[in-house]
């Protein structure tokens, strides 16, 4: 059963610069939007404010993976070294006291674990990949890496109305006002 | 959208004296727009190679596939014994490759980091390529100690996994802390670079046509879509992998250095080492990154991104850099001397007057005399002084490594063991194979990879800044601008310069 039916995604709205997306975006905000977003082809400064954005999680993420990390490279190290099998090298012993040279270990993997959490724990917040999106149905939105600034509101946003949001992107300053379109 | 000279001149309001504050210099020069850097940086991969990157990549390649994969393969075939390690100097050409790879590949996370905490926007036109410099540094570094445990079949006996002997690693062994070391830094730098790169792959997707070109380059930007919502939390990523990059950066040539320092054999056994590693190499590091920069910037008319300001910047570091492993060989003989212990003095008097006095007399004017010239104006913006300064420092590590190693194993404690020692022509192979296959994977990266960072190139421009133009709500700054004296000095390269 196909359908060429289509839904609507929202509004995308072109801005001039980066100084006109920030203010745009501040009155977004203020009209009380929720979801919508900024796009531009780099990040500007002050925008997580003008969007009224929290500050990013991740360093929690990666806190807790980085410890994990530690604690890791610690076992690791200790229990094979001195529980498991205590290994004597060069009449080195294998005790407690052997602990500081497990630290370039416990600090290697502490990075590492650190780093892959910072990778993976962003591809989660950011919620990609997703290779498909219907923004990119667009014809416009192939600008927003090179040198365009946008708005997207969605639809699926409880102050969206075809009308009331098409005249706020006007009046914030919004050009080439689309409204996208995905299939359903 | 080129700016005009004045977005930062201050309204008359404000009352009393104004600080005068000097202009800085433009990181982009000629008031390119966001469309030209696009332009400008995919086109390098976008157009057809021009005739002079086939001619160095065919050689290359013929070089890596030749020294490396034919050497690599008649080493292990006939065994480690035709790679000279059937001497007391077994480390020789290997262990100096590798650490002088090592070395190298230390300026990409420098840039990319460092420079990154302490907001040197500078390095944005510069860290892409620095870090896939790293990179391929780092994978020409691992063959040689991979290869170098005997039976490379048997490497997997370095990684901690339980084995049917029931034996574990040595944890307090160097020689463990250097893979656990070289193989973070190299993943680390790895996801440092995708990173990095996502939202320009994004920009490439977005120039390509349907097919299979926009859907390999579609995979890997991952379905960036450059929405705020997204840049919050890569921002705090970058910001995280900056932090967590740069004790690593440390660590990993501090590492190295246990390798020797914790020896107790006389020249090594010293706590200067790691912070001279680390110095020489971030300074290894720089002069490389210069060696293949600046003919590609000539090559591909980046002029306007890589200015010679950043190029002046990199002269600095070396020359500072250079200064600190000048005052380390120093402070190595004096401590030689002054502790007065005897086999430790031989060992210094050894390197500076046995066979190999022509190493270190290499070591010596590459690495400390010859940075000095960027101590003058003129010698940093001289292309070719500056290219011939940088080759003089990729040799002169070389062989600040090679006098470290060979300088001192060919005279151990025992006379027994005492040789003057020579490479085999494997040894030769296997470094000129590294060096052609680092050459060869840099320019696949030109050809297919954005070796610039477009997104943030553009973040350094005026008019990134939202508020650049917000005079009517911030109307003064109680400053003043004043031109850079390099304004005054050259007209040449700032076309808004206030004549």
């Amino acid at each position: 059963m196909s359908t060429t039916r289509k839904r609507v995604y929202g509004y995308l709205a072109e801005f001039s610069s980066a100084s006109a997306l920030f203010k745009a975006a501040e009155k977004v905000r203020d009209a009380g939007f929720s979801k919508w977003d900024c796009h531009s082809p780099y990040p500007v400064h002050g925008l997580d404010g003008a969007m009224g954005m929290k500050r990013s999680i991740l360093p929690w993420f990666v806190f807790c993976g980085g410890t994990l990390g530690l604690i890791t490279g610690f076992s690791l190290a200790y229990f094979t070294q001195v529980e498991i099998y205590p290994t004597v090298v060069q009449s080195k012993p294998a005790n407690f006291f052997t602990i500081p040279a497990f630290f370039p270990i416990m600090f290697e993997l502490t990075i590492l674990f650190s780093g892959f959490t910072t990778l993976f724990g962003l591809l989660g917040l950011m919620k990609l990949p997703r290779l498909n999106h219907p923004l990119f149905a667009s014809r416009q939105f192939h600008r927003a890496t090179d040198d365009a600034f946008f708005i997207a509101i969605e639809a699926r946003d409880p102050k969206f109305s075809p009308e009331g949001t098409r005249r706020l992107l006007e009046d914030i300053g919004g050009k080439s006002i689309e409204l996208v379109e995905e299939e359903d | 959208m080129a700016s005009t000279a004045n977005d930062h001149s201050p309204s008359q309001t404000r009352q009393g004296p104004k600080l005068p504050v000097l202009e800085r210099e433009k990181l982009i020069l000629n008031g390119r727009s966001y469309h030209w850097i696009t332009e400008r940086i995919c086109g390098v991969l976008e157009n057809r190679q021009p005739l002079l990157w086939w001619i160095l990549f065919i050689p290359c390649a013929l070089i890596a596939m030749i020294g490396v994969g034919l050497g690599l393969t008649y080493l292990v075939s006939t065994g480690v014994g035709v790679w000279g390690m059937s001497n007391r100097v077994f480390w020789g050409w290997d262990i100096t490759n590798f650490v002088f790879w090592i070395g190298i590949g230390h300026a990409g996370t420098l840039i990319s980091a460092v420079l990154f905490l302490t907001r040197q926007n500078w390095r944005t036109s510069i860290n892409r390529a620095a870090e896939a410099m790293t990179i391929f540094a780092v994978m020409c570094a691992g063959i040689f100690p991979a290869f170098h445990v005997g039976r490379v079949w048997m490497a997997w006996f370095l990684a901690p996994i339980p084995n049917s002997n029931a034996i574990w690693q040595n944890f307090k062994s160097p020689l463990l802390w250097d893979v656990f070391a070289v193989s973070t830094y190299f993943t680390i730098s790895l996801i440092f670079w995708y990173l990095g790169m996502v939202p320009d792959l994004a920009t490439i997707r977005d120039r390509c046509k349907p097919g299979l070109r926009k859907a390999l380059y579609g995979i890997f930007a991952l379905g960036w879509r450059g929405g705020n919502r997204q840049w919050s939390h890569y921002e705090m990523a970058y910001l995280l992998l900056a932090a967590l990059s740069t004790p690593l950066v440390l660590s990993v040539h501090s590492i190295v250095s246990f390798d020797f320092a914790t020896s107790v054999v006389p020249g090594w056994h010293t706590t200067i080492f790691p912070p001279y590693f680390v110095a020489g190499a971030i300074f290894g590091g720089f002069a490389m990154v210069l060696t293949i920069m600046i003919p590609a910037r000539a090559l591909y008319g980046l002029q306007d991104l890589i200015t010679m300001k950043h190029i002046d910047n990199m002269a600095k570091i070396i020359l500072l850099t250079g200064t600190i492993v000048g005052y380390a060989y120093l402070m190595e003989l004096f401590v030689a001397y002054y502790s007065g212990a005897k086999y430790e003095m031989d060992a210094f008097k050894f390197r500076i007057t046995g066979p190999y006095w022509w190493a270190y007399v290499a070591m010596m004017s590459c690495n400390v005399l010859s940075p000095q010239f960027f101590w003058f104006k003129a010698c940093r913006e001289n292309l070719w002084v500056v290219l011939a300064v940088a080759m003089c420092v990729n040799v002169g590590m070389w062989f600040e490594r090679f006098v470290i190693i060979v300088g001192t194993l060919a005279r151990m404690f025992l006379p027994g063991d005492w040789k003057t020692y020579s490479p085999s022509w494997v040894e030769i192979m296997l470094f000129v194979g590294t060096i052609g296959m680092f050459l060869a994977l840099f320019l696949l990266f030109l050809r297919f990879l954005p070796c610039i960072n477009i997104a943030e190139v553009k973040w350094t421009l005026k008019e990134s800044d939202p508020h650049h133009d917000d005079h009517h709500d911030h109307p003064d700054h109680g400053t003043e601008v004043v031109a850079a004296y390099q304004h005054e000095l050259h007209a040449e390269g700032s076309a808004d310069a206030k004549a």
